[in-house]
């Protein structure tokens, strides 16, 4: 058994708060996560559409980014896809390690990498337009 | 995201004064992302060239957890309370506090 949620919001920032909501009450019909792990999936999805955004506003579209969100007895999964053009993560800028001063010029790059460490899998996909993430959290 | 651009402003603004030290209290934030954490390390680079103290006060688990998932707690002074991050400036006998939402103090 399963329940999907599906959303697509305009790609503005001011939606991300709305799409946080949106997981937090998919969970409370069908509450599966403990709370410290439903916070991990709320910072990883808005993270995700953040970088979804992101690609729609460097291309100038107005296309919606699509949420999917899917509930299942043992885990939930989270699928943001854009049409943004799509990126390559493996061509992410390294930040150098904390102990150089130089550390304190990067103050971007750091969402893919809270996606990887607060979910239990994380994939990044290119699509024909653009990138689709998908996010799980297991019970 | 939303009250990040406002945060790096207020910093901005802070910082311009080459104040002794900065000090974020994160204490009644309920959510920061990756944007939130640039505008810490951002704040964290600009008082260092201007060789002021930035502390961070932060008592809550989860957003410990976000600063340790980062390794940003290696770069960041962490303090519990208020009271021991505004100690804890040299040559700071006094603070003044913002009303800034994000809890910024200087």
């Amino acid at each position: 058994m399963s329940e999907d949620f599906e959303i697509e919001i305009p790609p503005t920032f001011e939606h991300l708060a709305m799409v946080r909501s949106v997981l937090s009450s998919a969970l409370e019909a069908e509450p599966i996560l403990k709370e410290e792990r439903l916070q991990d999936l709320r910072l990883a999805l808005s993270e995700a559409t953040t970088n979804a955004i992101e690609a729609h506003n460097r291309l100038g579209t107005t296309a919606p980014v699509g949420i999917r969100i899917t509930v299942a007895d043992s885990k939930v999964t989270v699928r943001v896809s854009d049409q943004g053009g799509g990126f390559d993560p493996s061509k992410l800028k390294k930040h150098p390690p904390v102990t150089d001063p130089e550390r304190l010029e990067y103050e971007r790059g750091l969402g893919v990498t809270l996606m990887r460490r607060l979910t239990d899998d994380c994939s990044i996909t290119p699509t024909k337009t653009g990138t689709t993430v998908t996010l799980v959290v297991h019970r | 995201m939303a009250t990040a651009p406002r945060l790096r402003q207020h910093v901005l603004t802070v910082t311009s004064r080459n104040p002794e030290g900065l000090v974020l209290d994160l204490d009644r934030v309920d959510f920061i992302d990756s944007t939130g954490l640039g505008v810490m390390v951002g704040a964290a680079k600009r008082m260092r060239m201007i060789e002021g103290a930035f502390r961070i006060v932060c008592s809550q688990k989860h957003l410990n957890e976000l600063f340790r998932i980062t390794r940003l707690d290696e770069v960041f002074d962490l303090y519990e309370t208020l009271e021991e991050a505004l100690a804890s400036v040299p040559g700071v006998d006094g603070a003044t506090r913002s009303d800034n939402p994000e809890g910024a103090a200087q």
